[in-house]
């Protein structure tokens, strides 16, 4: 019976047996005690050919309202913007997706540029001094920020202000809890920090202050207040970015950030459901060797020859074990690639345009969506490309309306603030038509 | 040969005892074991040091070695030339090289600690195995 | 080679975009952004030669041959790809309604149930991205349990064979770690009796070990583990060794994590994403993280509402592409393969150890699982290292074994051959061993001054870690 994939013929399998000294397949398995032997067959659907699993897979597919069929104002983290055709030609090349960890680093000099170029690329954003290679994802890279700035002042109050996605806030407190730490959060007014509050609540105990840019609501949080408030009480001051914002608003070093992190799906990565994504950890250089996750370094070779290796690797798990930065080992490295040849793509004035477009698109949405009495917006700090409009009418017959007109959900913030029922979140990626903004906007009006 | 006005631990700490203080670093036989030695990490002035028990750090590309206290005692200095160089240690580990200095709370636990011929003795048996 | 910062020329670009809606950006004067960044300036083409360059200074499975250990470098289907890209899979947003993402929904549940099959574990969460971070949930996971029954051990237990993110993992999971030690290539019983406790939380295990050998006294592990009080955890990085001959559900493993990156053959992408699913025994899974995927009739659901859940470790679902390109390739080999797929790994790598121990030293010579550990010891005349056989083996377009891991194996040299080559492939790695031993008679140095035919020779690592270089800057 062919199995796919398995290159075995049946001679080959004969004279293997004989040349590892054993007389049968099964018996290959004769040092698992036969108690626990599994008797039966697995209880798997039997095997499809590929044209079989690629028909069925395909018509499953359909099952799902995608964002190419569909057009798509979801946000929170996750995007919808457009991917370049190079991206997936080069990044799909198989001499990158198909090979491991660059442990050995003369084989490996082409993702090792790679990484070293989208460390650049990550502090050119952000403009900090040092990034790793990638963690899970912005949630995860956030929570292991915040072990951190932990880790390095030993404080054990971890605060966070502002408005992050409930998602995010969970991750962060399931991987602090552990280490005895505790998560408070800081009051909201009008869709951003109450400064007050924050100054009430960060004190001496304070490890570090979290603060995402936008926040979740798309609104943008005075992160020169923060920081001056976070740094008054020696707190490490850690910010939570969206990377394409950055070609237009403030980056992280101008305001004196210690840690940006991120969540860098929307730089040239799919949505996927979700996953992968590509989390993004950069700091200032006196961190450096208390950074998790991979880090990649210029060198030379005997010959003098420029090359690229992983280093300060004694911060990593498979050095100090227990003592480790951080147990990550893989990482999202195929996501950090692809980051890679995007920003490439966008360059030095791309990325400020296609911030530039996000906003102006997202402005433009807002202005228009607000002319009907029914929608107004719901904060009146400034936005990047996203923003919370407040409805007399409901979400749910709003999103019904919606997908009727071929237009995906919008995100009901009511799902997780009750105080924020009649409220939907809004994004417009550079990707959004005007045709397709004002058709939002129309059908939005004539919900009844 | 070992500085023979050193005692040492079987860790390979070295320390010079100076009336009430103490200046820590490692022997010679550790900077060879070592090799290359890229980063030292060391306490801060002011922290207390418990004999036998970790101060610091030194980090080759591929491994970390702690240091462990020969005595007990606060720190009243520390060595901060070694981390931009840590070439300095595998140079002369007992003069340029020195790590902390330290203010003995209990000069008396030296007596536990081995002199040089002692010291000569257990590194030929360690580099036995 | 040049970076694609030295490629800029001002003012030349390579992107395109559409014209953007009528409207001011609308972002305060206070929050703009004062100075372009120093992203590269360069044009398309210029992009694809750059990076389709870079491709050539690197090697794959595509490519060569990758006998990495612990890592199951098996071949990667080219059409869980193809199905991977369908925009149906690619573009899907995680806050989409329900209703809307049926067909994602009905791959997870589908997949989760698969995985409990081969594993014999009654639930499964594909919340974690990686190995590690399988290992992290699974530790918290043993937690919320210890902790729902008032107690509160304090030490989780590990063999001197674990990788480096088992104690890692339970160190930020809130605990200490003890060592144990092993015996002729398995756990020594006596040892793990004397460091088992009721302040014992989990024992974590590999199975087989990390040594490729199955631990044949499994069972009284396991009771000793459970007398104690504490919980069995499973590292699955082995897993490609037993589908289908054992399951771990059975032989008194309460949590184990899968690699869907190593054993279900996703690709390993340069280091990630990977996909890291856990799965528990029945009394383990309240503990689960939310939300868990449901079935109702045929409509699929997300459920959020478990009041014991460790919570979230990660946005999302987890690594949904890969868990699609995993459960692909489990609908491909089917109830059929899944043994045989076992089978010839094992195969393989009985087949080249035998061929290999009579040149080279095997500190455990016994029947081995997927893989095997050498120990090149034996050239300490010369000077040889298990480091220079590994860059020689660049030499001859081979991905060398995982070198110095694990620990306990002196210049350790392990090998995973992988059930995906053929016999050819695994006798010509072997002639190139050989041939590599003759050279280390004949001229050890061509082996110590290896690599000699790669884009770059052996790198300068102690300047690299000395005066760290992270980033390019620009020259002023
Ligand atoms: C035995 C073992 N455990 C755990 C891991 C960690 O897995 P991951 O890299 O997916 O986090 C590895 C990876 O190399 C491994 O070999």
């Amino acid at each position: 019976m062919n199995i796919p994939y398995l290159p075995h013929t049946d001679e080959d399998i004969r004279r293997m047996l004989e040349v590892a000294g054993v007389s049968s397949l099964d018996k290959l398995f004769s040092d698992i005690p036969d108690s626990i032997s599994y008797k039966g067959r697995i209880k798997l659907p039997s095997k499809v050919s590929e044209a079989e699993l690629r028909k069925e897979l395909s018509l499953l597919s359909l099952k799902n309202k995608n964002a190419d069929e569909y057009v798509s104002f979801l946000g929170g983290g996750i995007y919808d913007h457009y991917i370049p055709s190079v991206v997936k030609h080069l990044a799909g090349r198989s001499e990158f997706y198909t090979s491991y960890t660059p442990y050995q680093a003369e084989t490996s000099q082409g993702l090792l540029q790679i990484y070293f170029e989208y460390q650049t690329m990550i502090c050119e954003l952000t403009k900090m001094d040092v990034s790793n290679a990638s963690m899970y994802d912005g949630a995860t890279a956030l929570a292991e920020a915040a072990l951190m700035a932990y880790n390095t002042n030993g404080r054990k109050k971890v605060l966070l202000t502002g408005v992050f996605s409930p998602e995010t806030i969970e991750v962060v407190r399931t991987y602090t809890k552990n280490s005895g730490i505790t998560v408070e959060t800081v009051a909201v007014v009008d869709g951003v920090t109450d400064l007050n509050s924050l100054k009430e609540k960060c004190t001496e105990e304070t490890a570090c202050v979290l603060v995402q840019q936008p926040n979740f609501f798309g609104c943008l949080e005075d992160v020169f207040e923060i920081e001056k408030l976070t740094h008054v009480c020696g707190a490490l001051f850690i910010v939570s970015v969206d990377p394409l914002s950055l070609g237009l608003v403030v980056p992280p070093g101008d305001y004196n950030a210690d840690i940006v992190v991120g969540e860098g799906q929307g730089l040239g990565n799919e949505m996927n459901f979700g996953g992968p994504l590509l989390g993004f950890f950069a700091a200032k250089k006196e961190f450096v060797r208390r950074m998790p996750g991979r880090i990649i370094g210029e060198t030379v070779d005997k010959d003098g020859k420029r090359a690229f290796t992983l280093t300060l690797q004694t911060r990593e798990q498979h050095i100090r074990r227990e003592k480790a930065t951080s147990n990550i080992c893989s990482n999202e490295a195929l996501c950090a690639t692809s980051a890679t040849i995007y920003l490439a793509w966008l360059g030095r004035e791309g990325v400020r345009e296609v911030a530039k477009t996000c906003a102006s698109n997202a402005h433009y949405a807002a202005q228009l969506i607000t002319k009907n009495p029914n929608y107004k917006l719901k904060f009146s700090a400034p936005f990047f490309k996203e923003f919370v409009i407040e409805t007399n009418q409901s979400t749910e017959v709003i999103n019904k309306a919606l997908l009727f007109n071929k237009i995906l959900n919008l995100i009901d913030l009511g799902r997780y603030f009750p105080d924020l029922k009649d409220c939907l979140l809004i994004c417009v990626t550079e990707k959004r038509t005007t045709q397709e903004i004002e058709q939002l906007a129309e059908v939005l009006g004539g919900v009844k | 040969m070992f500085p023979a006005e050193l005692k040492y631990t079987k860790s390979h700490e070295y320390v010079k005892i100076e009336g009430n203080t103490g200046v820590f670093g490692i022997s010679q036989y550790a900077v060879d074991q070592v090799k290359d030695i890229v980063y030292i990490e060391l306490p801060k002035a002011g922290t207390e040091l418990r004999a036998g028990s970790p101060f610091g750090s030194l980090e080759s590309v591929k491994a970390v070695f702690e240091l462990m206290a020969p005595l007990s005692g606060k720190v009243t200095a520390v060595n901060e030339a070694i981390n931009a160089s840590p070439e300095a240690v595998t140079k002369n580990p007992y003069v340029d090289g020195w790590m902390v200095k330290v203010e003995l709370s209990n000069p008396a636990e030296a007596d536990k600690l081995m002199n040089s011929a002692d010291y000569q003795k257990h590194v030929e048996t360690e580099g036995h195995h | 080679m040049e970076l694609i910062f030295e490629k800029t020329k001002e003012g030349r670009k390579a992107y395109t975009l559409p014209e953007p809606a009528k409207c001011e950006p609308g972002v305060p004067d206070k929050y703009l952004r004062r100075n372009l960044t120093n992203l590269p300036e360069v044009s398309e083409l210029q992009i694809v030669r750059h990076y389709t360059n870079l491709s050539k200074r690197n090697i794959g499975v595509d490519g060569n041959f990758y006998p990495l250990g612990s890592c199951t470098m098996k071949y990667n289907p080219k059409v869980n790809e193809d199905i991977a890209a369908l925009p149906g899979f690619a573009k899907l947003h995680p806050l989409q309604k329900e209703e809307d993402v049926q067909g994602a929904l009905k791959v997870m549940y589908e997949l989760e149930d698969m995985l409990k099959e081969v594993s014999g574990m009654d639930a499964v969460t594909l919340q974690p991205a990686a190995g590690a971070h399988g290992e992290f949930t699974g530790l918290l996971i043993a937690r919320a349990y210890h902790n729902s029954k008032g107690r509160t051990p304090t030490k989780v237990v590990v063999p001197d064979t674990s990788h480096g993110t088992n104690p890692s993992s339970a160190h930020i999971a809130g605990y200490h770690v003890v060592t144990v030690k092993s015996k002729d290539g398995n756990m020594d019983i006596e040892d793990l009796k004397a460091h088992l406790n009721e302040d014992t939380a989990v024992f974590m295990i590999t199975n087989p070990n990390t040594l490729g050998l199955f631990e044949k006294n499994i069972e009284e592990i396991a009771k000793l583990v459970h007398d104690a009080g504490a919980l069995m955890y499973m590292d699955g990085a082995n897993f490609n060794a037993i589908m289908g001959v054992t399951r771990p559900g059975d032989f008194g493993v309460d949590i184990m994590h899968f690699n869907l990156h190593k054993t279900f053959a996703t690709p390993h992408g340069g280091g990630g994403p990977g996909s890291g699913p856990v799965g528990v025994k029945g009394h383990l899974a309240e503990f689960l993280p939310v939300p868990v995927v449901r079935k109702k009739g045929e409509t699929y659901s997300l459920d959020s509402n478990l009041p014991k859940s460790i919570g979230k470790v990660k946005a999302f679902y987890g690594n949904f592409s890969i868990m699609l390109r995993a459960y692909c390739y489990l609908r491909m080999i089917g109830c059929e393969g899944i043994r045989k797929v076992s089978e010839m790994a094992v195969l393989n790598a009985n087949y080249m150890k035998e061929l290999l121990k009579k040149h080279y030293n095997l500190p455990y010579d016994k029947i081995c699982k997927h893989e095997f550990v050498l120990s090149i010891n034996t050239f300490k005349e010369s000077g040889v290292r298990a480091l220079d056989i590994a860059k020689r083996l660049l030499d001859y377009g081979y991905h060398p074994p995982t070198i110095y891991f694990p620990l306990i194996v002196d210049e350790a040299f392990m090998l995973e051959p992988t059930e995906t080559e053929d016999k050819e492939t695994l006798d010509l790695f072997v002639e190139t061993l050989i041939r590599i031993k003759q050279e280390i008679q004949d001229s050890p140095d061509t082996v110590k001054n290896a690599p000699l035919n790669t884009p770059v020779k052996r790198l300068d690592e102690v300047t690299a870690a000395r005066n760290p270089v992270l980033k390019y800057e620009k020259k002023r």
